[in-house]
């Protein structure tokens, strides 16, 4: 008979449960089971006589187990308890559930704790060290009474845990316990077992554990620490759970997973998963290494899940995923650049923003008639159209789904108070967002345009109001995104410096120098026009102040050299 | 709300009776199956893969609603013992597009299973379809105690003009119209219902550029663990009640959803198109087959240079379309 006995608790897919049995036995194993009291008797005793060929199968007495109840212990306690009196032989106890599966032959299991044959495998930690717990009651689970359900009775669960904390109720631990919390499946050495099943307090510690909440959790957990002689805080049986706590299921194609993990059982098994099944209970021939259990691939995959599940992939809105205003985590997915009044001031600037930088650079995306895609594209990635109706159904999405779309790729586009609006709030909220702002610069091409001034009068007031609204937004403590404002006159006086600096902060590159400037447009007779302007009453100010006298404008800007670092 | 459901159920009770057994094997379901409900018109050409493709996913039963179908439908369903066939000659219209009739048969039949409610050009993908039946799915939502699975409408299109390729019986429609738009979808939040309003894609590209407001929804929700009170309220955009229309994450994260791949452009699609303008049984008088007749005099040609083509649900995971959530 083998030195390693095994409890199993069973509750559902009896017919699984029975195959991991058989596979135990054929390794020696004896197994005492226990089958839940909410299975039926016919089903129970089906099961019972399909396995009473063997008496190294025992039954125990049966519980009823709900999850986070006592009923759990309960039933491993009376297993345990029979298995230490039937089978002398056994030195350590393993306790599986019926949904657990052996991935390395038994054996191995085997001669591994008969190495070890004075150390317990128990996952054990204190309270306060881990951060396991969901749903917030932690240390509460020890000081407090769950009298009610909380699978059933939900409501009257979370009444009475806020009564007992309203009222300041609290019961006390027994005295010499230190409350321990972990994994629910452990390997302990007889002696350790033994001496938690006849321990003289057993009575009292189990009036109150009876009490606390999950105590299979904590039951084994805190005692094992009164008597053990060796605690290997680590459970033997792989076992990963979600963000509720429920335990994630493997299935057929986690399979080389699974080989490649070198635990000796992973729970919990998909019951229809017959590849795992097949795979694991077959007599395994081969010689596998005798290598430590390592899931550390497993580990990644779950936890990549859980973020998946908690946080997401940032800037995705999609149907699975419409976060609430505030909890986008992340407002778009890649960093851009918005340039608002440049490709006004400077001729060509788009063509050599691309050069100097080699990123996307997009026109005015939100122009009125229709979406200026780099190159002049009628569709770009995803296939986002430039209809312009079909932008402004929902400007936010469009630029969402941009940004989303060209992942990867840094975009920079043109922005200006002739442009829809209504992505302002967002772009302005976005930390991926840098914006530049040459405020007042939209005079420009009315200044150059040949229109009445009377429509150019009427056009100015209302894109410096538009304008003026936006650089509310921008100046707003809620404003999150990299924001720089400089009045045209500001910029006019010496370009290239905020040129340079905004090129350092994209280019992703050492930054080369730049080698040639943007051309800036002839502003001869500019003043003039801001004056003329002023004398309509439409007093233009976001440009700053610009200098009547034609030559001080045109000054000798060609000149001046390109802006050289060091 | 309460009371919108109750008319909701009320009528489909009332609706129900239009409906005649032709093949009955629902004595055939046993408790924990998954069944497919859905109703079809003149769709004889697409069942056989329809079919094949369900049963290999895992269906147990189907629940089918022939709407006067003149192509031998009936014919070619009987004697199938995992589906149920009722007839009705009455208006899909006045049948609001035949929930109605779904409803009663899933109040009758569905209550305490999982049930899939499809149209016969809708393909379910979710996570791991390749790998995992659906009876995976349905246990893990089951475990996770969620009630209702969401799964985005995808239009599939094929390369070239509609009809160049006439599709065969028993083929995978995937064959021909295998491109997808990746990433212009645009979604709100519906107030009333709770459910979101997705809209974009190729139909809203090419049909309703100058009108998108107009283009049709693409949220779905087809499947749920029903419960007799529980009603479609439009197609399987909207449940009643509310709570199962929760299939969105608000607070940042993802939960698990698949997608439904259309696979309307067929070139059955312009004959299709045609009797439905006649009919006019459809959605907001038709207003969807009518843009698509107006479309059809030139034959559009729905592909684009940046229009992807599909791979698995891999693919539609990283792009963005659909979500494991934390199923892994």
């Amino acid at each position: 008979m083998s030195s390693v006995g095994i409890v199993m608790l069973v509750h559902s897919a009896l017919d699984r449960a029975e195959q991991v049995v058989r596979h135990w036995r054929a390794a020696g194993c004896p197994v005492v089971i226990h089958v839940d009291r909410k299975v039926p008797r016919p089903i129970f005793d089906a099961f019972r006589t399909a396995c009473a060929n063997d008496p190294q199968i025992l039954f125990s007495k049966r519980h009823t187990c709900e999850w986070g109840t006592w009923g759990i212990v309960a039933a491993s306690q009376s297993a345990s308890e029979m298995m230490l009196e039937t089978f002398a032989d056994v030195r350590h106890v393993y306790l599986a559930s019926g949904a657990c599966l052996p991935l390395r032959p038994v054996q191995e299991l085997i001669d591994y704790l008969a190495d070890r044959p004075h150390t317990d495998f128990i996952e054990s930690a204190t309270t306060a060290d881990v951060p396991w717990t969901v749903g917030g009651l932690d240390s509460e689970r020890f000081t407090l009474r769950f009298p009610f359900s909380w699978r059933k009775n939900r409501f009257l669960f979370d009444k009475f845990v806020a009564f007992q904390r309203a009222l300041g109720l609290r019961r006390d631990i027994p005295e010499g316990l230190t409350p321990h919390m972990g994994s629910q499946w452990w390997c302990l050495t007889r002696q350790t077992l033994s001496a938690i099943l006849q321990d003289p307090n057993r009575a009292r510690y189990d009036r109150y554990f009876r009490q606390v909440w999950i105590p299979d959790e904590s039951y084994y957990q805190t005692l094992a620490r009164q008597y053990s002689s060796r605690i290997e805080s680590r459970s033997l049986t792989l076992s990963k759970f979600d963000f509720r706590g429920k335990p994630h299921i493997f299935y057929d194609d986690h399979l080389q997973l699974l080989r490649r993990s070198d635990c000796f059982v992973a729970r919990k098994i998909w019951p229809r998963a017959n590849r795992l099944y097949q795979a694991f209970l077959t007599e395994q021939s081969e010689a596998m290494k005798r290598a430590e259990p390592n899931p550390g691939k497993i580990d990644r995959i779950f936890a990549k899940a859980v973020e998946r599940r908690t946080r997401g992939r940032d800037g995705l809105y999609m149907q699975s995923r419409f976060p609430r205003h505030g909890n986008e985590n992340g407002l778009t997915s890649n960093p851009y650049s918005v340039f608002q009044g440049f490709t006004e001031l400077f001729e060509g600037f788009e063509p050599w923003l691309k050069k100097a930088t080699g990123m996307r650079v997009h026109g005015h995306l939100f122009a009125p008639d229709r979406v200026q895609f780099a190159g002049g594209d009628t569709m770009i990635n995803g296939a986002l159209c430039d209809n312009a109706v079909m932008r402004d159904y929902n400007p936010t999405a469009f630029l969402t789904n941009l940004i989303w779309n060209t992942r990867g790729e840094r975009q920079c586009f043109q922005f200006g108070p002739g442009d829809t609006q209504s992505i302002n709030w967002l772009v302005a909220r976005d930390t991926n967002a840098q914006i530049s702002v040459i405020t007042g610069a939209w005079a420009v091409p009315l200044f150059r345009s040949n229109r009445n001034f009377a429509d150019l009068r009427a056009e100015a007031a209302r894109l410096q109001k538009i304008e003026s609204e936006h650089l509310n937004i921008l100046r707003s403590p809620l404003t999150k995104a990299r924001v720089r404002i400089w009045t045209m006159a500001e910029f006019v006086e010496s370009p290239m410096e905020p040129v340079q600096m905004i090129i350092d902060e994209i280019a992703t590159a050492p930054t080369h120098r730049l080698t040639e400037a943007p051309k800036m447009v002839d502003l001869t007779g500019f003043g003039q026009f801001l004056q003329n302007l002023k004398n309509q009453g439409m007093h233009p100010y976001l440009m700053g102040d610009f200098p009547v006298e034609p030559d001080l404008v045109s000054q000798p800007r060609p000149l001046r050299k390109p802006y050289l670092v060091r | 709300m309460r009371l919108r459901r109750r008319r909701r159920l009320l009528r489909c009770l009332r609706k129900g009776r239009e409906l005649s057994k032709v093949h009955d094997n629902t004595s055939a379901i046993k408790p924990g199956d998954v069944l497919l409900v859905s109703t079809i018109r003149n769709e004889k050409i697409r069942l056989p893969y329809f079919l094949k493709y369900y049963r290999e996913m895992g269906i147990d039963h189907f629940l089918l609603v022939d709407n006067d179908s003149s192509d031998g439908t009936l014919e070619y369903l009987a004697g199938q013992s995992d589906i149920s066939v009722w007839h009705t000659r009455h208006n899909y219209r006045r049948a609001t597009h035949g929930v109605d009739w779904m409803n009663y048969l899933k109040r009758s039949y569905a209550h305490g299973h999982w049930t899939l409610v499809v149209d016969p050009d809708e393909f379910f993908i979710y996570p791991f379809c390749d790998t995992r039946p659906i009876q995976a799915l349905t246990d893990w939502l089951e475990g996770s105690s969620i009630r209702s699975f969401g799964a985005m409408l995808v239009d599939v299109y094929p390369k070239g003009k509609l009809g160049d390729v006439p599709y065969q019986p028993g083929q995978d429609p995937l064959e021909i119209a295998q491109w997808f738009d990746s990433g212009n979808y645009s979604i709100t939040k519906n107030p009333t219902y709770g459910n979101l309003w997705i809209q974009g894609g190729p139909r809203s590209r090419v049909f309703f550029a100058d009108r998108p407001k107009k283009a049709p929804a693409l949220n779905k929700i087809p499947l749920v663990k029903w419960h007799r009170k529980y009603a479609y309220v439009s197609s399987t955009h909207t449940l009643l009640p509310r709570g199962l229309n929760q299939v969105y994450e608000e607070w940042g994260g993802e939960k698990a959803s698949g997608a439904l791949l259309h696979t309307k452009f067929l070139d059955t699609f312009s004959a299709k198109a045609k009797e439905e303008v006649q009919r006019n049984q459809h959605y907001a008088n038709s207003a969807e087959y009518h843009a698509y007749e107006k479309a059809r005099q030139d034959l559009p040609d729905m592909w684009c240079k940046w229009s992807e083509r599909y791979i698995n649900w891999r693919q539609l995971e990283i792009l963005g379309l659909m979500s494991k959530g934390n199923w892994a």
